[in-house]
């Protein structure tokens, strides 16, 4: 996944509004569906299958 | 001033007020003591006491607005430290106390310690919401500042996994009580801004007594808490305690659970939101797909789409009408010039010698050449007359020139 999730759900929201505001043609609609259903795919699995990561400063640090 | 002439009562007592009301020293003083004579006046929640210790007593007001903040109930006999001004009671010419805020004496030095630092980091503006830096939405890090064997951090890890497992916990352990421990929860929090290793920063301790959390209302980390570029959050103690850490935080969680509540936002809302999100595409594209259709079902509707076997129809009776003038048209050329020939050919019939022949003309020919002059021919010749059956083979008897309209043909 390139986009992190509030990419993602940013992005999706930007598709719900150019959707619902209607000017498209039906091929960039389409298209633009493809993409809303794929983001909102992704974004429900992200937070499915998320599991909490805990890190210690100290390895932050050491890893630069 | 000079007081030369006689004042009157209510002028002396206005003097005194405005001495007292002007020295600086007064305006803001902390006043260790017991309560004595304690009252509160029902109608209108003002608090009036004496405050006394082996020597000495004053009277003392609180008001309602303020009496209304303190956080235990006033007894007579309950040794305090009050922060407040004085002034001069007009009416009995006798100076009081105006109380703003009463700490019990349990807390001793260190509630006077606490009520100075915070009213001076007051006045330096950072307790003010205008600077309080907002909690992102999404936090990608959550930096953590607590003890590795509190409860605080489990509480903390449990709300996070079970609410936004998305976030990863960054942790810093520290001590959380005894001497320097400000100190070093300070450097935490400069830690997470240098290594730019958290979105939002919980600093959590579970619940103690008030000195158990003194370190919390250390400068220092009040300092930290205010120039962090991070946004920060205060979880310490319980839902009562407060510290100069929650006042120098963005924002104050009354326990560290609730802080990890504030910090991150909770995965079944957001999927809940990315349902709604998606069902509105849904519609969206679907109400387009509607359209769509009615705009092709009315192009259906109309003309050649609804029928195209009569389109093809009319098409071909085009056709097989021009197909038939053409027919017509080459006809009609064909017969003109048919009958032009005929009359032609009929004409030309007439002027046949053989039909001029027939009817009665005949032709001479003489040594195989056709006369048409007297002059050709000479008495006694022989010649040939062709009529349209035969030959009859003559002798020129006689010639005679002249106009043949004489004779009788």
């Amino acid at each position: 996944m390139n986009m992190n999730y509030e990419q993602s759900v940013k992005r999706l929201e930007e598709i719900v509004a150019k959707l619902e505001e209607g000017s498209l043609s039906l091929e960039e609609s389409l298209k633009l569906y493809e993409e809303g259903t794929l983001l909102s795919e992704q974004c429900r699995k992200t937070l499915n299958e998320a599991k909490l990561k805990i890190t210690n400063i100290n390895e932050v640090a050491e890893n630069g | 001033m000079k007081l030369q002439s006689i004042l009157s009562v209510t002028q002396l007592n206005m003097y005194v007020r405005s001495l007292l009301d002007g020295d600086e020293n007064l305006t803001n003083v902390f006043v260790g003591g017991e309560i004595y004579n304690f009252s509160e006046n029902a109608r209108s929640g003002h608090l009036y006491m004496t405050l006394k210790d082996g020597n000495a007593s004053v009277k003392a007001v609180m008001f309602a607005g303020n009496a209304a903040k303190l956080k235990f109930r006033i007894e007579n006999g309950m040794s305090v430290i009050v922060r407040g001004r004085v002034s001069l009671y007009e009416r009995d010419g006798a100076y009081q106390l105006y109380i703003d805020d009463i700490q019990p004496e349990g807390a001793g030095s260190l509630a006077i310690a606490f009520e100075q630092l915070k009213d001076k980091l007051a006045k330096m503006g950072f307790f003010d919401s205008g600077k309080k830096k907002k909690i992102p939405n999404f936090p990608t890090r959550v930096g953590v500042i607590s003890s590795p064997t509190g409860a605080a951090v489990q509480d903390i890890i449990n709300v996070i996994s079970r609410r936004f497992p998305l976030a990863e916990i960054v942790f810093a352990g520290v001590p959380v009580q005894g001497e320097g421990t400000g100190e070093i929860i300070a450097h935490a929090v400069d830690d997470f801004n240098f290594l730019h290793c958290a979105d939002v920063i919980i600093i959590a301790r579970g619940g103690g007594s008030a000195e158990d959390l003194w370190e919390f209302n250390s400068e220092v980390l009040a300092r930290a808490v205010y120039n962090s570029k991070i946004p920060v959050i205060s979880g310490v103690g319980h839902e009562t305690d407060f510290t100069i850490c929650d006042f120098a935080a963005d924002l104050r969680a009354p326990t560290p659970s609730a802080a990890a509540e504030l910090a991150v936002p909770d995965a079944e809302k957001l999927s809940d939101y990315i349902g709604i999100l998606k069902s509105k595409i849904d519609k969206s594209v679907n109400a387009k797909f509607l359209l769509e259709e009615m705009r092709l079902d009315k192009l259906a509707d109309s003309g050649f789409l609804r029928n195209p076997e009569e389109f093809i129809d009319k098409h071909n009776r085009h056709i097989t009408d021009l197909t038939e003038s053409l027919k017509n048209a080459v006809n009609a050329v064909y017969e003109s010039n048919y009958n032009k020939a005929a009359i032609i050919i009929s004409k030309l019939d007439a002027l046949s010698p053989l039909k001029i022949l027939s009817r009665g003309f005949s032709v001479i020919k003489s040594n195989g050449k056709v006369v048409s002059s007297v002059n050709q021919v000479n008495p006694q010749d022989k010649v040939d007359i062709c009529l349209s059956d035969g030959i009859v083979s003559a002798a020129v008897t006689q010639i005679k020139k002249g106009d043949i309209n004489e004779y009788e043909l």
